[in-house]
């Protein structure tokens, strides 16, 4: 080979060739790295694809499940049918029942975790001292990392019986107990990304407030909570999302019964706990039975979707530039 | 005039540090809630399931009899699924956040791979069930096994694992790399030889907090494996499993008294493993926090 193809003119006479052969080869090594890393450059690029593949598998599976089930019941009769039966006769696809259960047991868990949530984060942002954040923010994050599950067993072994001291005539399933550790469940999620929000407010407008002669509770709530309203409005969506795609906590304690009620005593059915319950009978995969879980799941999705990129979109839209 | 004005003033001062106080009472009320919340939780979980737990219990399968059950089978389960999903996770994961730092020109196709990562992360984890459900067990017949549900597992914290390893790539010190270019290496030897070395420690921390969550997750696993009843321990990925939480939400689902005993004890377990993997996590990372800055 000719080492002069890879632009480098021989210095006349004062190269052995022991110095030739070196050079060649050194060469033909960076042409191997060369090679080598336009390579594993086209492999990450194939991995990041991964999560968009992901996306598009998604929707088409849930949409091409739910096309056999949309097949015969008709989407409009699906979105306003006030009756959810599609397993006992006479059979019934409306999917409100199941719509209504969702967001009461969002709603009993955004009047817990909004207030509380949002508590959590100016303490920790504005009152707590470092050393007290230091224990707090760990603590919380466990809180986060505990299993649906277990706040499952805890609404329905806990809180279910002491809710009956107050209401004696509510049912063992009943939307109130999961709603509200459901509450407790999106703290975490509340306080975390408010904190955030708000530890990123410039401290010349907290001492601007203070020069002024505001109190400290005026500064954080005046000042702080306004100047960080973009990031906090945004962990309410994200958090209500989490809440509305929650699964296991609200199959074990809120019941199997899609109910069209906003009575938080009674036992009720979210979307997500009707498509455990289907998973884990016996309906024959490819039935009519079975493909309402994948109309009901594509439902979820695209309002689950809504809320993260409306949450998204409210960071970025509202974003105070400092 | 000015003494009234100036008492005046000194009223509404009062008050408005008395309110003040208050709420300085209500916010430490709410994070009192929120631990609170945690503490009666684990203190519900001891008195419940401490009774229940015995070594039987992680070495028999589960079982009618109460005081025969244990959860060897969705414990070994848990492990088969870990052990699988974080094989598939952790390289794609690690690869991709290196596209997206160190390669991805900044376009629109970029944008909507960034996009599109934040809106998976919030896409409930059943719909991935139903995914895995239609491609893994449906479309590519691998029926409900250990590689269907870590499959499925894998996907459901991709999200998760990569952005963790974006964060510890971005917190490489650009002077580091730039030292490694003015030395002649390439692209791909800077990020093999410096920038993957140093962010190791976060990339490691951040796939076992996403190791964990996908310990806890039940609900897409249901959708993959729906048998929660097995007596047998799998012995390789083309078999049929169950994990914990199942196991536990089995026993939870069950009216008798001592079934909830058996959740609370299996909740034990599960919570051991995970609050070890957390601490694990938090050590890591305390150890190798600031290092890349020095």
């Amino acid at each position: 080979m000719d080492i002069r193809q890879f632009g480098i003119e021989s210095n006349r006479n004062s190269q052995t060739y022991m110095d030739r052969l070196n050079r060649e080869l050194r060469f033909k090594r960076s042409d191997f790295i060369a090679h080598e890393a336009r390579f594993v450059r086209w492999v990450f690029l194939i991995c990041a694809l991964v999560s968009i593949l992901t996306t598009v598998g998604i929707v088409i599976s849930l949409i091409i499940q739910a096309y056999g089930f949309f097949d015969t019941v008709s989407i409009w009769e699906f979105l306003t049918g006030l009756r959810w039966s599609p397993l006992l006769k006479p059979k019934s696809y409306g999917v409100l029942p199941l719509v209504s259960g969702t967001l009461l047991i969002s709603v009993i868990a955004a009047f817990v975790a909004l207030p509380i949530g949002l508590g959590t984060a100016i303490f920790l942002s504005e009152y707590a001292p470092n050393k007290v954040r230091r224990v707090i923010k760990p603590t919380l994050e466990i809180l986060a990392g505990i299993p649906t599950v277990v706040y499952g067993y805890f609404a329905l072994t806990f809180v279910t019986p002491v809710l009956q001291i107050v209401f004696p005539d509510m049912l063992v399933f009943n939307a109130l107990s999961a709603g509200l550790v459901m509450g407790i469940m999106i703290i975490p999620m509340i306080s975390s990304l408010s904190e955030d929000a708000m530890m990123s407010v410039p401290q010349s407008l907290r001492q601007g407030a203070y020069a002024l002669g505001a109190t400290k509770l005026e500064v954080s709530l005046r000042v702080v909570v306004p100047s960080a309203l973009s990031g906090i409005v945004a962990a309410f969506i994200l958090a209500l999302s989490r809440a509305i795609g929650e699964t296991m906590l609200v199959t074990i304690a809120a019941g199997a019964t899609p109910r069209l009620t906003f009575n938080p005593l009674e036992g009720i059915q979210t979307m997500t706990a009707y498509i455990v319950q289907l998973s884990l009978g016996e309906a024959p995969h490819g039935s009519l039975e079975f493909n309402t879980i994948f109309a009901v799941a594509l439902l979820l999705f695209v309002m689950t979707l809504c809320m993260n990129v409306l949450g998204h979109w409210v960071v970025r839209r509202w974003r105070e530039e400092y | 005039m000015t003494n009234n004005r100036k008492d005046q003033f000194n009223q509404k001062l009062r008050l408005r540090k008395g309110i003040a106080k208050a709420f300085y009472f209500i916010f430490l009320l709410s994070i009192l809630i929120g631990i609170g919340g945690l503490l009666l939780l684990l203190i519900q979980v001891l008195i419940e399931g401490l009774p229940w737990l015995s070594l039987h219990f992680l070495t028999d399968y589960p079982s009618r009899h109460p005081e025969q059950a244990g959860l060897k089978s969705a414990l070994m389960g848990t492990i088969w699924i870990m052990t699988l999903t974080g094989l598939f996770t952790v390289p794609i994961g690690v690869s991709a956040a290196i596209y997206l730092e160190e390669y991805a020109p900044k376009n629109w196709s970029t944008q909507i791979l960034e996009i599109n990562l934040s809106n998976l992360a919030g896409v409930p984890s059943i719909v991935y069930g139903l995914l895995g459900l239609a491609v893994f067990v449906q479309l590519m017949s691998l029926g409900r096994t250990v590689l269907a549900g870590s499959l499925t597992l894998s996907l459901l914290v991709l999200p998760i694992v990569i952005l963790a390893s974006r964060e510890s790539i971005r917190a490489v010190p650009s002077y580091y790399k730039e030292a490694a270019f003015a030395l002649g290496a390439d692209k791909w030897q800077v990020i093999k030889g410096v920038v993957l070395p140093v962010a190791f420690p976060g990339i490691l921390t951040g796939t076992i907090l996403a190791m964990s969550r996908a310990i806890g997750e039940a609900a897409p696993v249901i959708a993959i494996s729906a048998l929660v009843y097995l007596t047998f321990v799998p012995s390789s990925p083309l078999d049929r499993f169950t994990v914990l939480p199942i196991q536990i939400f089995n026993w939870v689902s069950r009216p008798q008294e001592d079934f909830q005993g058996l959740a609370a004890a299996g909740i034990i377990v599960l919570l051991t493993i995970l609050l070890s993997m957390n601490a694990i996590a938090i050590y890591l990372r305390d150890k190798y926090q600031g290092k890349s800055a020095e």
